[in-house]
């Protein structure tokens, strides 16, 4: 079956949904948004791909493994919350400031943001796994 | 150090997190989990003597204070639960390294058994009464994936009926935390428990307290709530029977301990009378069923009905004895019924069966084991060396003071009862002509065994020894103020 519209319509959109997810990130702080709903909009993304393409090929395009992604982003959580131990401070206490960065200038930044990163990638992996695993299933 | 409440925690955390990397490894598997574990007890050790010398340790995660903020708090209770919990989990780790192979840690099992510890301990130490619910909810998830494990049709069956019932009782759970919000305000249990009594209107917190009853009850496998348990638990291999034996109804005991000694003291009169009712109900449905089977694993099961009916009451009579009594069988009840699903795992192991009548003579071939079942035995009823005796003594002392007469009489009649139950293990499959039987190597699994029914041994011989810790343990439940203080203090 010939499903070129389905397919130049997804290479377009998939960048603004992904782009969209990254913006519902960053805005978390301040706006509505966060790493739970990011992370399932670019899910979302992910799974317009498997419509368009069939599994394996959506494998060689992005090529992660979405169980380590799980355990990555449980990783991320857990070691801002560790570094209040190596600190000496209470288990999860959150550091913030204004960094100077070379092409950006000054920037606040929150360790909240490493928290957030850890809950985007397991909630990615979470739910490509499961539709991963679903999908693959005869 | 601030954080030492957080480490029996986040030790199981972080090595589960470890072990979703190395899964296709299953030589560094056993050994991450071995040495986690063997941690895990340090840091719980080390907990519990900072406890007795510090007082009531807590630490308000995120750096904000304690009503506003989530507050991890260990008073002893909690720390001794948590140390025992640890001892369990190791044992039942090494129980597991021999009956659960390398396809299934493949699968991700001890990533599992990794989170159902990070839940259960995080439900003891929690502050806080919907940090309680999450930690119950990662510990369920993790049941509900050990359970199915291994994807045998008896195991999908019961997992179904054992999701839908936790599902159930989970969003009642979720239903009562919103009234209580919504009656009082807040959510850490300090707070309530200051909150509680300036409420001028009684009968919607008895109302509450009773919707949290039930939802305990149905986790912690009361009358008329412990129906889902027989089914659910005959289901699973015995590694993972062991583990859910001796931990997850517990968790349901410890939270009405904690909650009915701590936030609904409003009207004592009705809500412990009910909860009296319904142990003592427990306890007789308990020991029915115990000496009904002849299916070795249902009268264990069976037991843990009874033994939770014991406590209920113990809580239910709410005097600093009591208290002491509850936890004194508590600590013993987790160890025992986890070292009596090894005993149990071990014979249907070597039987091929779990029926008794099929086999017998096994104290020619597997002496050890044969002594193994005769001592739980003696330890479960409560015979006066072993660990069992001291805490039912003061549970039964406790009622008898208070002038009750029938509901400790039947608190002593079942234990004949639990006796005969598993007597009737010992004299069915050691006695007689060896029958039924193959040599078999299990060696491996007389370490764990030994190791926990030996621990319940010296438990009870040195019961002096562990007196001041559970004395403290209830001195905190009989009197909530030092809790209350430790945690809104600053």
């Amino acid at each position: 079956m010939n499903e070129l519209i389905l397919r130049t319509v997804t290479a377009v959109v998939t960048f603004i949904i992904i782009l969209f997810g990254i913006q519902l990130f960053f805005a978390g702080h301040y706006y509505p948004g966060g790493g739970f709903i990011a992370g399932l909009v670019t899910a979302g993304a992910l799974v317009l791909l498997l419509l368009a393409f069939d599994i394996q090929t959506v494998k060689t395009m992005v090529p992660v493994n979405y169980r380590m992604l799980i355990g990555v982003g449980l990783l991320f959580a857990l070691g801002t919350g560790l570094g209040g131990v190596v600190f000496d401070v209470p288990f999860l206490t959150h550091a913030h400031g204004h960094v100077m960065l070379p092409v950006l200038g000054d920037v606040s930044l929150h360790t909240a943001v490493l928290f957030d990163l850890g809950v985007y990638l397991v909630v990615v992996g979470v739910t490509m796994t499961i539709i991963e695993t679903i999908g693959e299933e005869e | 150090m601030t954080n030492a409440v957080i480490f029996p925690i986040a030790i199981p955390l972080t090595t589960a997190v470890i072990l979703i990397f190395c899964v296709q490894s299953w030589k560094a598997q056993k050994a991450v989990s071995v040495v986690s574990a063997s941690l895990l007890i340090a840091a719980s050790l080390w907990l519990v003597r900072l406890v007795h010398h510090e007082g009531v340790q807590k630490l308000d995660v995120g750096n904000w204070p304690a009503p506003f903020g989530i507050t991890l708090v260990s008073d002893m209770l909690s720390a001794l639960l948590v140390l025992t919990t640890s001892v369990i989990a190791l044992a039942c780790l090494l129980y597991s390294f021999f009956t659960i192979g390398a396809k299934q840690a493949s699968m991700y099992y001890y990533v599992f058994f990794q989170f159902l510890i990070v839940g259960v301990n995080g439900a003891f130490t929690t502050g806080d009464i919907f940090n309680l619910f999450v930690f119950y909810e990662v510990m369920l998830m993790s049941s509900y994936a050990l359970l199915v494990h291994g994807g045998t049709k008896i195991q999908l069956q019961e997992t179904m009926k054992y999701m839908v019932i936790n599902v159930f009782s989970s969003a009642l759970f979720v239903i009562a935390v919103g009234y209580l919000y919504a009656v009082t305000g807040t959510l850490n249990m300090a707070h309530l428990a200051v909150r509680i009594p300036q409420m001028e209107n009684t009968a919607v917190l008895t109302v509450i307290s009773l919707l949290f009853l039930i939802v305990f009850a149905l986790k912690g496998a009361l009358f008329p709530f412990y129906v889902w348990m027989p089914g659910a638990y005959a289901a699973p291999p015995a590694a993972v029977l062991a583990l859910f034996g001796g931990l997850l109804t517990k968790v349901g005991v410890y939270s009405i301990l904690r909650t009915f000694s701590l936030l609904f003291r409003q009207d004592i009169g009705y809500t412990h009378t009910i909860l009296a009712w319904l142990a003592v109900a427990t306890v007789v449905f308990g020991v029915i069923g115990a000496v009904a089977y002849r299916d070795m694993r249902q009268i264990a099961i069976y037991n843990i009905v009874a033994a939770v009916g014991v406590m209920a009451f113990g809580i239910s009579l709410m005097t600093e004895e009591s208290m002491e009594g509850t936890i004194f069988y508590l600590l013993q009840d987790m160890v025992m019924k986890t070292a009596l699903f090894f005993i149990v795992g071990a014979i249907a192991y070597v039987a091929g069966t779990n029926q008794l009548g099929r086999f017998s003579g096994l104290l020619g071939s597997y002496p050890l084991l044969g002594w193994a079942v005769l001592i739980s035995a003696l330890a479960l009823a409560g015979i006066p060396p072993f660990s069992g005796f001291i805490g039912k003594a003061l549970i039964i002392r406790a009622a008898f003071e208070q002038g009750q007469l029938a509901f400790p009489l039947i608190v002593l009649l079942s234990s004949l009862l639990v006796l005969y139950s598993v007597m009737k293990i010992f004299i069915q499959s050691c006695w007689g002509e060896a029958r039924g039987c193959e040599q078999k190597r299990i060696a491996p699994l007389y370490v764990p065994i030994v190791a926990l029914l030996s621990l319940a041994v010296l438990y009870g011989i040195g019961a002096e020894f562990v007196r001041p810790y559970i004395a403290q343990a209830a001195a905190t439940l009989a009197d909530p103020s030092v809790y209350i203080e430790s945690v809104l203090k600053e």
